[in-house]
């Protein structure tokens, strides 16, 4: 593997930069929460506490060409790809000033100038599209890369074979990037999967290197996502990544998520495992003063804010919409 | 005008778009060195070589999404699903991925692709080879649906499909691969969404498609003989769907027979009569008759397939006594 550049990650104001999304994340889904039980966001929504180091490491390592395929748990890769908090919030809450105007919702969010290129709720199904884009890229040679992200109980699934394997006889500039939470919605993956390590035991099927990071560790996963990235870029194929992570909160909606050991539960959301506490005592440990993390999150804080009350107040979308663009003239016409 | 092969008229149509258009792939198991199990694309990987025209692992899934991927980010994939009954195994991508995608992202995302698909029974294969789909895929909002009957209607059907900037179903009546038929030189680009009216008459109108359009003419040839004279539609498209030829065809005499490959139950003539009754009632003088694959999967041995697909007695003796009770 090559590493053309000395890694930024060394960086104190890349650091910064770095906590401040996962702040960001982390603020907007707690937000997105108290918004659910509020009942401003209706049907149904999957939150990524605790899962934020993720998000943001990867996204700090793709270009802003690059491609983003994400699951209904995919608020915050869409929010780490750069797109504003409003049309996201705006989304959740089924308003016209929505990220797709209403039509979507909190599993399918989709900016396609942002290069998120859509969040797929049928189980490993993005998977084999996200080979697609990576298809396109490798025969257009544009050297864009495409990153997916999935579950751990996604590894049992057709489409992810499927996917590998297609990847890696084509040689596809796609990564693959497992965050392993170790629980399906409420069965843990452990108790229905053959192997210990639901993707990276999986790797060596399709040739592939296994590699495993910490996924609450912010820098551990930049620097993988770098690598396997960079790798892809140049031609050289897929990766497969399992970043070990835990959920906070329940799967979806309200779940309390009662399936789990107390203890499990309190030890990820301890300061140690925690992917935000932790981010931040390291910053304290370089020296960087606690004033500048304060600002950071009152920074945030604001932003949400501003955010929650620019989404509240869209109008709810039109009639005109709903008949909208089935097809790519605008229309829905299906006879004359 | 040259005489063409069904299948050899598969491998023109792809070519005359590959040839055009750079960013038009062609990728399916066994279709580009071996140039298909049906060898409807013989050529194709000699002409544009391996990276335009993919062999893939047997991977449906994989190959579906290939496709929509390459689609969304701007390239025109023509992919191939060996035979239609293996939709059953990738139709999560079909469905709820291409057809849903352009609606739920609001219009940031267009789908220019063509899912090619050998379609229907007569070849005495079983039951797992040989259902006719058509109605699977006519029914998902976000999917256009076209079955050409003739080589140059799979020509122009083709580039009209490759074309078009919305996802559509091409699907191929396998039993139709060894017939001929009259094809003009050049370049042939038809419309999505136009049905064709084969031959004129005064007393019945039928509506058909594929495999059943040979057999429908056919019968009204029989018909005529006997005094009873068919309009015949060839409906070619069935999302979208031209309902204005099929109400000024069937307004003009009175009376609407389908003919369709499909089982019974919610195939695509239901859809017909229904528009006919809601639109064309008064103009009718008899009911609507549905002449159908009864619903049942479909047996392999070649008299039973015979029994149970449309064949041209049923049509004759069922529009026969439709027309005189
Ligand atoms: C094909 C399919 N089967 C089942 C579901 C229902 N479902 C939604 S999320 C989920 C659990 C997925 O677990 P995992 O892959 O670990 O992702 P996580 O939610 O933990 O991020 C299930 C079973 C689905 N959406 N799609
Ligand atoms: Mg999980």
């Amino acid at each position: 593997m090559t590493t053309t550049e000395a890694s930024p990650v060394h960086d104190v104001d890349f650091k910064l930069e770095l906590y401040r999304s996962q702040v960001a994340l982390r603020r907007f889904e707690t937000r997105a929460y108290d918004l659910f039980l509020e009942n401003y966001v209706k049907g149904t929504s999957h939150l990524s506490i605790g899962q934020e180091a993720i998000a943001a490491g990867v996204a700090a390592a793709m270009r802003p060409d690059d491609w983003t395929f994400a699951t209904y748990r995919g608020h915050a890769h869409t929010l780490a790809r750069g797109v504003a908090m409003t049309p996201v919030f705006a989304e959740l809450m089924g308003r016209a000033n929505g990220l797709m105007a209403g039509k979507g919702g909190s599993m399918h969010l989709t900016s396609v100038e942002h290069g998120v290129m859509g969040s797929y709720a049928i189980i490993g199904a993005h998977l084999p599209i996200a080979c697609g884009a990576a298809w396109s890229a490798q025969y257009r040679g544009t050297d864009q890369v495409a990153v997916v992200f999935f579950g751990d109980g996604t590894v049992n699934i057709g489409a992810f074979h499927e996917a590998l394997n297609f990847a890696a006889i084509w040689k596809l500039p796609v990564v693959f990037i497992c965050e392993n939470n170790l629980y399906m919605e409420y069965t843990r993956t452990s108790e229905v999967t053959a192997v210990a390590r639901p993707a990276a035991d999986r790797a060596a099927a399709y040739g592939l290197e296994p590699i495993l990071v910490d996924g609450n560790d912010a820098d551990a996963v930049y620097e993988v996502a770098r690598t396997a990235i960079e790798r892809a870029r140049a031609g050289e194929g897929p990766s497969l990544i399992e970043a070990e992570t835990y959920r906070h909160g329940g799967h979806s909606r309200a779940d309390p998520g009662k399936y789990r050991p107390d203890e499990e539960v309190a030890l990820w959301k301890s300061a140690e495992r925690d992917p935000v506490s932790r981010y931040r005592a390291r910053l304290l440990e370089l020296g960087v003063e606690e004033a500048a993390l304060d600002r950071i999150e009152a920074e945030v804080d604001a932003e949400v804010d501003a955010a929650t009350e620019a989404a509240k107040s869209g109008a709810a979308p039109g009639e005109d919409l709903l008949m909208k663009d089935v097809w790519a003239n605008g229309g829905a016409e299906w006879r004359n | 005008m040259a005489e063409l092969t069904y299948r050899e008229a598969i491998a023109r149509g792809i070519a005359q778009e590959m040839r055009r258009d750079e960013s038009v792939l062609f990728l399916g198991e066994d279709v580009g060195a071996a140039g298909g199990v049906f060898k409807g694309t013989v050529g194709l990987f000699e002409e544009f070589g391996p990276v335009r025209v993919r062999d893939t692992p047997i991977s449906e899934q994989a190959i579906l999404g290939a496709a929509m991927g390459a689609a969304m980010t701007g390239l025109r994939p023509i992919a191939e699903i060996m035979f239609a009954d293996f939709f059953a195994v990738c139709w999560d991508i079909v469905a709820n991925e291409i057809a849903k995608s352009r609606y739920m992202t609001n219009g940031q995302m267009s789908f220019p692709l063509v899912i090619r698909s050998g379609n229907g029974g007569g070849l005495r294969f079983g039951a797992q080879h040989s259902q006719s789909v058509e109605n699977w895929a006519m029914m998902i909002p976000g999917l256009k649906v076209v079955v050409p009957s003739s080589p140059r209607d799979v020509i122009g059907l083709m580039a009209a499909a490759v074309r078009d900037d919305d996802p559509v179903v091409f699907l191929e009546s396998k039993a139709l691969y060894p017939t001929k038929g009259e094809v003009p030189e050049g370049e042939i680009v038809d419309a999505l969404g136009t049905a064709t009216v084969l031959r004129q008459g005064s007393d019945a109108t039928i509506a058909t498609l594929g495999l059943m359009v040979p057999r429908a003419l056919a019968a009204a040839e029989e018909l005529a003989a006997g005094g009873i004279d068919c309009t015949v539609i060839d409906v070619r498209s069935l999302i979208p769907l031209d309902t204005q030829t099929i109400l000024r065809e069937t307004s003009a005499t009175g009376r609407l027979f389908t003919v369709e490959e499909n089982p019974r139950v919610l195939g695509w003539g239901a859809e017909v009569a229904s528009i006919v009754a809601e639109e064309a009632f008064f103009d009718l003088d008899g009911p609507v008759v549905r002449i159908t694959t009864p619903h049942i999967p479909l047996p392999a041995a070649d008299t039973l397939e015979d029994m149970a697909l449309p064949s041209v007695e049923r049509i004759v003796t069922t529009i026969h006594k439709a027309m005189n009770s």
